[in-house]
């Protein structure tokens, strides 16, 4: 076969040109917010968020709401919840967002066994990329577009929050609405996110292209291109790959997320761990050969 | 800057008679007000019944323990915490209109700073522009050159495009009071600037300092280097919960001032 008929195959079936629309939209927004979350250290954040929006898009579906309108609800639930118990008890950041999001997923899961229709729910959990409708990409698209757009326009604003969340203050900006904001946008991705790779893989979209990034650069303004191309090219990828070997689309673009940090954290020139070495041999044989 | 002062002229007047020391003209309103603030977290009592009072173009050594007080004032000042009880005006403004105007410059304490975050020292400068920029922060001609003065200022031009994190302690601490000048702050707060930073670079910074007092800036800095004060400030505040002494730094740094913020074994110069 030749690459370009490898490359267009794929695309004769309008399956698959949604589901490369969706993987590639989803995995660019997912991409770009995960610049900010890696920073202010809120990995497991995004995990939580994302996991414990199930039962806000399940009940959304059950009441005929669009399903970003639940996951907000439930996103902002879960943040609340981890915060009270944190702050009420004995009980530390980490085990409270286990507590609350393992909670909450499993309201999800009881929710979509009680409710009719369970083939189209269940596919929430893993994503079901092979099977998004046309309406499924035009909400993808809409609620991404909408995600990036109040990223980069704002993006100095979560930049400094992240940074230095005191000189906001100083300066007359309100931190803590920029914070709601992230986790609001954050909500929003997850809804992106869940047709492409289902709840469960999300947060590797949330978390891998930003780590990525920035084992790569000193500089967030490259970190917000470096981290969606990245992750685009692992959406495309792995897509085309679950294709040829006909394995779980979702599953495939994440394992190509994760091989392509893999090689990035061994071979970066600045941070991998055998980048690093490797670039400072080189230098010393310049300077011998001086 | 001019147009918070004329505001500030309006309703000044009464409070300037507590300014301490009769150094300053009667007329001048202080640049940081606090009168009777107290805070607590929780159950526990930060700061009991605090009144300061501080005049423009002067330097302010806070000292005290720690847990004496010293981050809650700054953090009552920059706006993170709303006093339970009490006032504070900046520049004779409500607070929040003075940060709003950028009168508020802050140099944060080393250990409070991801150092590994990806941006350059042009970068965090900059960010002292964002109050006087539209809402995505694009920098304009105006911004840009603002931040090369501020750079050019503290002499880090040629290290302007460095990650922060790679710039020696005094460095650090100039990049952001650069910041703090591109801003245009009035009141520039200072968290422990002298913490892992050289005696060179301590000197260097304390230049700075005086100059941009003399040309009229209110600079409060928290500091356990009792050694230093002298050269530094025009008046020290010794902080315990609530202000126990604010005089002339000779005055403070007797032992028997010292020992009632510090307790009694302890002598000057090793008191953090």
């Amino acid at each position: 076969m030749n690459p370009l008929d490898f490359l267009l195959e794929p695309l004769s079936y309008d399956f698959m040109v949604r589901a490369l629309a969706t993987s590639v939209t989803a995995a660019i927004v997912c991409a770009v917010l995960s610049c900010w979350l890696v920073l202010v250290g809120w990995s497991l954040m995004g995990d939580a968020v994302s996991h414990a929006v199930l039962p806000g898009v399940v009940l959304a579906y059950v009441v005929g709401a669009p399903f970003a309108v639940g996951a907000v609800i439930f996103g902002f639930l879960a943040v609340a919840l981890i915060g009270i118990v944190r702050n009420t008890s004995r009980i530390k950041e980490d085990a409270a967002i286990g507590i609350v999001f393992t909670t909450l997923f499993a309201l999800g899961i009881v929710l979509i066994s009680i409710t009719p229709s369970q083939t189209d729910l269940n596919h929430i959990i893993f994503g079901n990329l092979l099977g998004v409708s046309w309406a499924d990409l035009a909400q993808v698209l809409i609620l991404g577009a909408i995600t990036l757009t109040i990223l980069l326009v704002k993006r100095r604003d979560f930049t400094l929050y992240a940074f230095d969340a005191t000189h906001a203050h100083a300066i007359g900006l309100n931190p803590k609405v920029l914070g709601a904001a992230l986790l609001g946008l954050l909500a929003l991705t997850a809804v992106v996110a869940l047709q492409a790779v289902g709840v469960v893989l999300v947060v590797a979209l949330l978390i891998i292209p930003g780590a990525t990034a920035y084992l790569l650069t000193d500089r967030f303004s490259r970190m917000l291109v470096i981290a969606p191309a990245m992750s685009a090219l692992a959406a495309v990828t792995g897509l085309y790959l679950s294709y040829y070997l006909d394995t779980a689309s979702g599953g495939m673009i994440v394992l190509v997320e994760g091989c392509i940090f893999a090689l990035v954290y061994l071979f970066s020139p600045t941070q991998g761990v055998i980048g690093k070495r490797l670039g400072a041999r080189k230098r010393q044989r310049m300077l011998a050969a001086q | 800057m001019s147009g918070e002062r004329a505001g500030a002229a309006r309703d000044g007047g009464g409070a300037a008679s507590s300014v301490p020391l009769g150094s300053a003209p009667a007329m001048i309103v202080p640049a940081i007000d606090v009168r009777n603030v107290t805070v607590h977290y929780g159950d526990v009592l930060a700061l009991d019944n605090v009144s300061l009072s501080l005049a423009p173009g002067r330097i302010y050594g806070l000292i005290g323990m720690n847990g004496s007080g010293k981050s809650t004032l700054f953090k009552t000042i920059t706006g993170m915490l709303r006093p339970d009880r009490g006032t504070v005006a900046l520049a004779g403004q409500q607070p929040a209109l003075a940060r709003k105007a950028g009168a508020v410059g802050y140099v944060p304490q080393s250990e409070d700073v991801d150092w590994a975050f990806p941006l350059s020292v042009r970068d965090v400068v900059m960010m002292g522009r964002y109050g006087h920029m539209g809402i995505s922060r694009r920098p304009k001609a105006a911004d840009k050159a603002a931040v090369a003065a501020a750079l050019a200022r503290v002499e880090l031009t040629d290290l302007a495009d460095r990650q922060i994190g790679q710039l020696s302690g005094g460095q650090k601490k100039r990049a952001f009071v650069a910041r703090g000048i591109a801003q245009g702050a009035t009141i520039l707060l200072l968290d422990e600037p002298f913490a892992g930073v050289d005696k060179r670079s301590e000197g260097t910074i304390t230049t700075l300092l005086r100059e941009l007092a003399a040309e009229g800036a209110t600079v409060l800095v928290s500091t356990h280097d009792l050694n230093a004060l002298p050269k530094l400030a025009d008046e020290a505040i010794l902080l315990m919960r609530t202000v126990l002494l604010q005089s002339t730094p000779a005055e403070v740094l007797k032992p028997e001032n010292l020992a009632r913020a510090f307790g009694l074994d302890v002598t000057a110069g090793d008191a953090a």
